[in-house]
């Protein structure tokens, strides 16, 4: 249980997707103006990140990787250069699918994430998650852990700048560094924050 | 829209940096940028991918359904970005391994997305292929100056050779972690963002 407790608390804060590995920073700069957008964003994200990275390891260990498919007659099979065209047709259908089941079921919530869930496709932070995990090796467990983890990641940064940007609406910045300038400062200093959870070990 | 093929090209340079002033691509923009010999080789990469995406996707713009242009943009993207991965992966194994997930990334890089529905759905292929090329070298500009600082003041080297000698090899320079860390990449772009502002007032945000 602590190795997933572990991976969890990697993917949140050593690793987190955006912070140290500047995944997702085109929606992440993008939506973070107001803090109930972003969290209509993050949730989405959350979501999704766990959803596809399990499916795209089951994916990965029964179809791709090399002897994958003996099962069905075909040993000595490697299809892992197809992986990436997979992986992001297996995230555009998971966001249409979602996408109609929560048009159906929860309308509620549709219209919370309505405009963020399409974006998703092209979100990196999505794609990178899976590749990730198959560049990690990860187990199917794992792979569930590892998803919930940077989806929270990505969830808890967003919302975080989105409060400070919030504040920053106040201050008088340099006419140069406004707005996206500043926000790339402010983004590099919560980077050092998340950096000094480094030293949290199991 | 500038007509001339010049400025097609030069254009992306300063006055519409793809990275500074529409803030497309930045996800693998800073990853690779610890390293000047990583940088030059996503550079490449992404240069050659926007540039025949958007040439194929001109090519066949009469073609392409308006419903599903999405799927077919990406698809050609994603071709294009297989076959540059297994080429790295066949020819330059050590660079594919530093660049880790972040080639596969081009995929969703926005850079590429944008010029293909932005531009190369309704020109012609020559003028999408220089807009493309522009483009990525745009974003190579910008990849190339945050590396520089990144590894010249970090570590002391420019494309891995010693310019600053360090402290801990005898020399007399102090490395400056800060730039090694993601957050350092952080800080240089926001001040390249302020340099180009400020040449070019009409970038600024207004209130």
């Amino acid at each position: 249980m602590l190795h997933y407790m572990e991976i969890i608390f990697t993917a949140l804060f050593m690793e987190n997707m955006v912070l140290s590995f500047f995944l997702g920073m085109c929606t992440f700069l993008a939506i973070s103006k107001q803090i109930n957008a972003a969290a209509g964003l993050g949730f989405a994200v959350l979501l999704i990140q766990t959803i596809t990275v399990p499916i795209n390891n089951l994916i990965y260990h029964y179809l791709l990787k090399p002897d994958a498919l003996s099962w069905a007659g075909f040993p000595g099979l490697d299809l892992t250069f197809l992986g990436l065209l997979i992986y992001i047709g297996v995230i555009a259908a998971v966001v249409q699918i979602l996408e109609m089941v929560l048009d159906r079921f929860l309308p509620a919530l549709y219209y919370t994430l309505g405009i963020f869930l399409p974006l998703l496709t092209v979100n990196c932070a999505i794609l990178g998650g899976s590749l990730f995990m198959v560049e990690r090796e990860y187990t199917f467990r794992e792979s569930v852990f590892y998803g919930i983890g940077s989806g929270g990641g990505f969830l808890l940064a967003v919302v975080a700048l989105a409060g400070i940007r919030e504040k920053l609406e106040y201050a008088d910045p340099p006419a140069g560094l406004r707005g996206l300038g500043l926000t790339f400062i402010t983004t590099g200093l919560m980077a050092l924050a998340f950096m000094g959870l480094a030293g949290i070990s199991f | 829209m500038p007509e001339k093929k010049s400025e097609l090209f030069f254009n992306p340079f300063f006055q519409r940096n793809p990275i500074a002033l529409l803030v497309l691509g930045i996800c693998s923009a800073l990853a690779v940028t610890g390293s000047m010999a990583t940088a030059l080789v996503m550079s490449v990469c992404l240069s050659l991918v926007v540039a025949f995406s958007s040439l194929i996707i001109s090519l066949i713009r009469h073609q392409i359904p308006n419903t599903v242009r999405i799927g077919i943009q990406i698809t050609v993207i994603a071709t294009l970005v297989i076959l540059v991965d297994q080429i790295l992966k066949a020819f330059f194994y050590d660079l594919a391994k530093q660049l880790s997930v972040y080639v596969g990334l081009i995929i969703t890089n926005c850079i590429v997305m944008g010029r293909a529905e932005g531009f190369a759905m309704s020109h012609t292929p020559l003028k999408s292929f220089i807009d493309g090329l522009g483009n990525g070298m745009g974003y190579g500009f910008v990849l190339m100056t945050v590396s520089f600082c990144r590894e010249l003041l970090g570590s002391g080297t420019v494309f891995g050779h010693e310019v600053l000698p360090l402290i801990a090899d005898g020399g007399w320079y102090q490395g400056n972690g800060l730039m090694l860390l993601p957050a350092g990449a952080f800080f240089l772009i926001a001040l390249i963002i302020w340099a180009l502002r400020t040449i070019y007032p009409n970038q600024q945000e207004k209130d």
